[in-house]
């Protein structure tokens, strides 16, 4: 049924060369995790644990989020639920990765994906929707984002924000302007467009009137059944 | 139930989200492992993969200030026009860092 035929083989220069395209989006990285970081120890987590946290949970908007929840005891249930909402969207991100991951044997299957995120897996997706098969840069894309996130929580834990202002110099929108490059960096057909409107309007209603963090799993299904629906007339070859 | 914030409980705490992020990476490609990926299947990934990030970027653009906006909408025509992110992206953050600075 599954990796009958492993046949994908991760080549290690062009690991290499995903890990210097994604060194760029990574400085700015380094800022968002000294924000971490100082918000941390503001909140009382002393700089070895905050940089821990960093280190084994790898994900920006769940561990700002606890943050919020934080004080002389944290709630599990709700610990859990928040983290698991918020990081949600990593299940859809390695599903649409499955047709190219079966191609991997197991342990490299599961290894890549401990360093998946939003922008190397938005390079993989763009690669893909238009025939390039790029797994190496979730690899490769995803440690040197994972070693930013690192460097950039440890200098925000000890030396504090690096940027008195963030927000002002429009540094809170880089993630938001690369995710926005990728989607219509892909191809746009008709299937594609009315999948977005679908995809759109179903993350406003939920987020309007569902519980928090759960508009992007919604419009993305909602998207997702709009392409199961709609054949591409040609089915697209690898 | 809660976690006092300890150091012990600050351990466990981060433990916990670890697994928890853990299984959300792991998730999705081991569920898909029992689905047999037929046409329909690869339309859904392939029509869900792209509107995931249409999904995270609608209410940023709905709900963000006049300096989002700005970015998103500069992003998307530079993109639209040019098909080059690094400038498309670099528009997006002077108009954000712009409009703040004048509105």
């Amino acid at each position: 049924m599954m990796s009958d035929h492993p046949s994908y083989q991760l080549e290690p220069a062009k690991v290499r060369s995903q890990f210097l395209r994604l060194l760029p989006i990574s400085l700015f990285v380094v800022a968002f995790g000294a924000a971490f970081g100082l918000a941390a120890v503001q909140k009382g987590l002393a700089p070895l644990e905050a940089t821990l946290m960093s280190v084994v949970v790898f994900a920006g908007a769940s561990q700002f989020a606890t943050l919020e929840m934080w004080g002389n005891e944290v709630a599990l249930l709700p610990l859990m639920a928040v983290v698991f909402a918020i990081n949600s969207r990593h299940l859809l991100m390695g599903a649409s990765l499955f047709p190219m991951l079966r191609e991997l044997p197991p342990f490299k299957r599961y290894g890549i994906l401990v360093v998946l995120t939003d922008a190397n897996w938005a390079i993989a997706a763009q690669d893909y929707q238009n025939g390039r098969r790029n797994l190496e840069v979730i690899l490769g894309g995803g440690l040197v984002l994972w070693f930013a996130w690192l460097v950039g929580t440890l200098l925000g834990v000890y030396f504090g924000g690096l940027l008195q202002e963030p927000r002002s110099l429009g540094l809170d929108m880089v993630l938001g302007c690369f995710l926005l490059a990728m989607a219509l960096g892909g191809r746009k057909t008709p299937r594609v467009l009315v999948a977005w409107v679908v995809s759109g309007g179903a993350a406003m209603a939920a987020y309007w009137w569902l519980p928090a963090h759960t508009h992007v799993v919604v419009g993305a299904l909602a998207g997702g059944i709009v392409g199961f629906f709609w054949l591409e007339p040609k089915p697209h070859g690898h | 139930m809660a976690i006092e914030t300890t150091t012990t409980g600050i351990l466990l705490i981060i433990a916990i989200m670890a697994l928890v992020t853990l299984a959300t990476r792991f998730g999705g490609t081991f569920l898909m492992s029992f689905v047999t990926i037929s046409p329909r299947v690869e339309g859904f990934i392939n029509a869900m993969a792209s509107s995931v990030l249409i999904a995270i970027l609608t209410p940023m653009a709905f709900d963000g200030d006049i300096g989002a906006r700005a970015a998103l909408g500069t992003t998307a025509l530079v993109m639209l026009a040019t098909r080059k992110p690094l400038p498309a992206i670099a528009a997006g953050i002077l108009a954000a860092a712009l409009s703040r600075y004048l509105f």
